[in-house]
């Protein structure tokens, strides 16, 4: 291994800029002559826009339009698509209600955009909305799933019959209701995956600009997948073709999923820069983001798991209620469906698995994927369901566990809900997890700790997770309006550096730093020289753009198939050179050598020659050295691990601390050791956040109560300990890499760990279960009501 | 924010008087509370009187039986002072959990307690301590002076310009921290004074900071952690969010009430 090759802990080229605040962001581009939009939003969850009067606002100082949701439905514009179609169990589509940019007749939810004002300068824009005389009938407004369905409802749309957007099924339930008839235990659980608020570190932006010379539409966003954008904007909304639009995510500041969707500010602000011949800038405040970028999580589950007498898993079956909100963002359908149902076999051998996914409309922020995406629902419901099963069978929970493990002997292992995974140690990688965690060693620190009076207790978790989203067949084969491949184009300039141009958008991952590792491994070219360029629909071939931790096993294998080519083509080009047979040139660290002989010619070299190709004869090989490919994976990639946590619990303030965290994960092959650490701290941070603090709160009137840091909590250094981050690296994966993906395993595996040690800690005091976050007063109401028993 | 006048006094009267004149003005003092407001458009003051002009209100000094803090004074240089640290430790260890780092190094002593935010932790420190608000007009002890919610004896024009604290002999404040906020949702002050035993708590009641006499007569006899142990405090009149109910503000206060007491030895 090279200092700078594939497995070398390389640091991020992109942080000198970073953390020199040199970065490029969304806000920092400005164009000549430039406007600025501000969005009127709902105050109200639910309400029948009575009558709208802007002519207040439109004679305001330094306005310069105003628009409104009757402008929008006038123009020949779509709404907001959804990019996902599901079915329901009788083989008709979801409910699929229309999302405009600007609504006309009723808001949906707090933050809902009434109205769009264009002015001068930001604050004018402000001023001038605040002049806009709305009047709303209010309505009762519904936020909570098992709310929604009720007789009586208040209904979000027309369309949806008691808010139901679909219900949809996936297993064999006879063979699941078989196993229930030969149980010797049934293990029933209630779970709730709390709704979370992404919050990136850079609030979104949209910057929209038109060329009347050209007829030329520019879109500036925070996005993690500009192409996709450009797709669903141009072809849905405005009827762009993509020659007349360019779409430019520059540098992101950190995505976890919200900046995937196409959000109506895009399509606003690229529209009306078009309607007024000037470029427009929207830039959300946080208060703004807290009610506008999509939510995460927000399921309700009830599942029953069959066991024999011995332990082993017979069936298990799972019926879901999963918020939509108010309306279907751009993925959403998938996720509690495709991404969350699709892995409840976990790393367990159970035969027979049913599930059910009734998916509601609310008055609330559409929820959409966020980091993990479906398999932290499932990772956490079905690793509480485990500890929930060892205590009610008695068996230790290491040890039922072990008992119901897939084999690696078994794979290809096909589950009964639709995957295949493709490789997996999962014994070999909870034993490294357990002895990295020193879980031999957890009573002697249990004593320890009870003599300062405190609790403590350890949590397992052993999850699977399927990323390196995803194969298009598959996943068109399950209601996806979109493929799933990915690009790369490897241009090596005439003497020898290389520009890498990525399909992926790197938005916090490092892709500057490991993609350029990777080329420059596979081309024996100096790291250095090595740049990647990604984020501008005008300089990058079509891409998918980046989320489901597909960079790697995705991107870069369609880097690798790029590379492949150009050695094909340099390998061309030397035999020619060195007159000798392509079969007898040898690549090797950058050289191209005839095989037995001391005639070669460095990579350089032949980059030079490709570009001034003075005899080559011209029927057979062409000048230049510049290869694409688009990849299609095989399969998803199966990350695995095993996830151990240990709290310390105050029992008369409900105070948890995590104490110890231990995470061994199976990702396949480690390109740069330094960011995976990275990205496992950052997504187990974001399963502390979820399991300990982040509880997003509506009341009954639909407002969000909790919709700013002074009540949203997110976590922060003092709420994480050091943590034990290592590999358990099984290779094989479906991808010429052997990648699997690092950037969900974090935030899927350690929830579970997390709240299965709150409820091992708390057992002595009769508690049984403990829901997300455990707040402090959650974990002490929670010790009153067992004692109360 | 909407626009408004800044004015820089450089003196308590000037201070005083431009706020007489103003259509709608507001004292700034360290503006941890004022700007975001204003930021949020919930506050639009025609006038923003800024006390930072007016070098006689910085400054801590040591009187003898106590410190002696100039309203305009940092949390920071509370938390750092010498003289505080030796003379009352727990004051400045109070000022040196407040907020986080920017906070401290703007926020003062003196808007602080001119705002009285029900969750704030120098209004406990001063009813904790038996403190005197000097104003520009007179002296107010600090019993009299916090009367509610974002409530003072303050009259309109009036501007605090330091706060005296007596030592105790025995002092300590402990604080159960928002979640997310990091404001106390309970935050207990407790001292042994000449004047006997005070138990001082903020964050957890529906008027604002307030005194818990039945722990006070408790600790006059039996200056220990068991001695308010089993002293239930109602929870009728506490507050309840989403981060505490008011049963579990109202265990939080005997808690931390035996901690502060625990601390301070």
């Amino acid at each position: 291994m090279s200092e700078t090759g594939i497995g070398a802990r390389v640091k991020r080229v992109e942080d000198q800029r970073f953390l020199t605040g040199k970065g490029n962001y969304t806000d920092d581009i400005n164009r000549p002559n430039q406007t600025y939009a501000f969005i009127l939003r709902s105050p109200h969850a639910h309400a029948r826009i009575t009558s709208l009067d802007a002519s207040a606002a439109q004679a305001s100082e330094g306005v310069v339009a105003v628009f409104t949701g009757k402008d929008i439905a006038a123009a020949e514009v779509g709404g907001l698509p959804c990019g996902w179609q599901i079915h329901n169990k009788d083989g008709s589509p979801m409910a699929e209600p229309p999302h405009p940019m600007l609504v006309a007749d009723k808001v949906r939810h707090v933050g809902d955009q009434v109205a769009m004002v264009i002015a001068e300068t930001r604050d004018q824009a402000r001023d001038a909305a605040e002049k806009i005389v709305v009047e709303y009938e209010t309505l009762a407004a519904v936020t909570a799933t098992d709310a929604a369905i009720k007789d009586g409802a208040p209904q979000v749309h027309d369309e949806a019959a008691l808010n139901t957007c679909y219900d949809w099924e996936l297993g064999d339930k006879a063979a699941t209701e078989e196993g229930f008839a030969k149980a010797a235990h049934v293990v029933k659980i209630d779970v709730v995956n709390n709704r979370i608020i992404p919050n990136a570190m850079e609030p979104r932006v949209a910057l929209g600009d038109y060329d009347r010379s050209t007829g030329d539409y520019t879109l500036f966003t925070t996005s993690q997948n500009p192409h996709v954008i450009r797709l669903l904007m141009g072809a849905f909304v405005l009827q762009l073709p993509e020659h007349k639009l360019r779409v430019v995510a520059p540098d992101v500041g950190g995505g976890f999923g919200s900046k995937i969707f196409h959000y109506a500010e895009e399509a606003l602000v690229t529209w009306a820069a078009g309607k007024l011949g000037r470029p427009i800038k929207w830039v959300s405040d946080r208060s703004e983001a807290f009610v506008t970028d999509a939510h995460g999580r927000d399921h309700r589950t009830h599942a029953e798991l069959a066991i024999d007498g011995d332990g082993k898993f017979l069936a298990l079956r799972v019926s879901t209620l999963a918020n939509m909100g108010a309306y279907l963002s751009t993925f959403a359908p998938a996720i509690p469906t495709y991404l969350s149902a699709t892995l409840l076999a976990g790393v367990y051998t159970t035969p027979a698995i049913y599930s059910e996914v009734r998916a509601v409309f609310t008055n609330t922020v559409p929820v959409d994927a966020v980091r993990g995406a479906g398999r932290p629902e499932t990772s956490y419901l079905l690793e509480r369901l485990v500890d929930r099963a060892a205590k009610q069978t008695g068996i230790d929970k290491t040890e039922l566990r072990k008992r119901n493990f897939i084999q690696p002997e078994q794979m290809p292992y096909q589950t009964p809900v639709a995957l295949q995974y493709d490789v997996g140690d999962y014994p070999a990688v909870f034993e490294a997890g357990l002895a990295a965690a020193d879980y031999s060693g957890f009573e002697g620190r249990k004593a320890e700790t009870e003599s300062r009076g405190k609790l403590r207790g350890v949590g397992i978790s052993t999850y699977i997770e399927a990323c390196g989203i995803a194969p298009s067949a598959v996943a068109g084969a399950l209601g996806a309006r979109a493929g799933l491949y990915e690009s790369a184009q490897v241009r090596v300039h005439p003497t020898g550096s290389v520009t890498l141009f990525t399909g992926s958008h790197s938005h916090g991952q490092g892709h500057e730093t490991t993609f350029a590792q990777v080329v420059s491994d596979l081309l024996g070219v100096p790291f250095e020289a090595v740049v990647v360029s990604h984020g501008d629909t005008a300089k990058v071939q079509f891409g998918m753009g980046t989320y489901g931790s597909r960079s790697l096993a995705v991107g870069g294998a369609a880097i690798y198939k790029a590379c492949e080519k150009i050695i094909d083509k340099a390998t061309k080009i030397a035999a020619h050179i060195l007159e000798a047979a392509e079969a007898d040139i040898e690549f090797k660290d950058g050289n191209f050598t005839v095989a037995g002989t001391d005639k070669s010619m460095a990579f350089g070299e032949v980059a030079l020659a490709a570009y001034v190709p003075h005899n080559f004869p011209h029927e057979t090989l062409e000048p230049g050295l510049d290869e694409n490919a688009f990849y299609d994976p095989l399969n998803f990639s199966y990350p695995s691990g095993c996830h151990i946590c240990e709290v310390e619990v105050d029992p008369d303030t409900g105070v948890v601390e995590v104490a110890k965290f231990t995470a061994v994960d199976d990702i396949g092959r480690v390109v740069n050791p330094m960011i995976v650490e990275g990205q496992v701290h950052g997504g187990v941070v974001q399963g502390i956040g979820q399991a300990l603090l982040e509880g997003c709160v509506y009341d009954d009137e639909g407002q969000l109560l909790t919709g700013s840091f002074m009540d949203y909590a997110m976590p922060r250094a003092d709420n994480v300990p050091f943590f034990t981050v290592a590999q358990k690296s099984v290779m094989g994966a479906s991808n010429p890499l052997e990648v699997k993906g690092v950037g969900e395993v974090g935030a899927i595996g350690s929830p579970p760990a997390i709240i299965n040690a709150v409820v091992n800690a708390l057992e002595p005091l009769g508690v049984e279960d403990v829901t997300m976050p455990a707040t402090p007063m959650t974990v002490w109401q929670a010790i009153q009501d067992a004692q109360a028993r | 924010m909407y626009s408004f006048n800044h004015q820089l006094p450089n003196s308590v009267a000037a201070a005083s008087s431009a706020l007489g004149s103003a259509d709608d003005g507001k004292f700034l003092a360290g503006g941890m509370t004022l700007l975001p407001t204003m930021k949020q458009r919930l506050a639009s003051p025609s006038d923003l009187i800024d006390l930072a002009g007016i070098g006689d209100l910085v400054g801590i000094s040591d009187s003898g039986d106590g410190v002696v803090i100039k309203a305009m004074t940092t949390h920071a240089a509370v938390a750092g002072s010498s003289v505080v640290q030796a003379k009352i430790p727990a004051l400045a260890a109070l000022a040196g959990g407040i907020g986080d780092p920017a906070v401290r190094n703007r926020g003062t002593i003196g808007g602080s307690v001119a705002n009285n935010d029900p969750a704030a932790d120098y209004p406990a420190a001063c009813l904790g301590l038996g403190a005197t608000i000097v104003t520009n007009k007179r002296e107010i002890g600090a019993d009299d002076f916090f009367t509610g919610l974002f409530e003072t004896a303050l009259e309109e024009d009036e501007v605090i310009t330091e706060v005296r604290f007596p030592a105790a002999q025995k002092a300590a404040y402990q604080k159960f921290e928002n979640p997310a906020s990091r404001y106390a949702i309970v935050g207990v002050f407790v001292a042994q004074t000449a004047g006997g035993a005070r138990v001082a708590v903020t964050g957890a009641s529906q008027d604002g900071v307030g005194r818990i006499s039945e722990m006070e007569q408790a600790l006059g006899g039996n200056w220990s952690a068991d001695a308010v142990a089993n002293i239930d405090v109602p929870a009728d009149g506490l507050n309840t969010d989403i981060h505490a109910s008011a049963a579990y503000r109202a265990h939080l206060v005997t808690t931390m009430a035996k901690r502060a007491i625990a601390a301070a030895g």
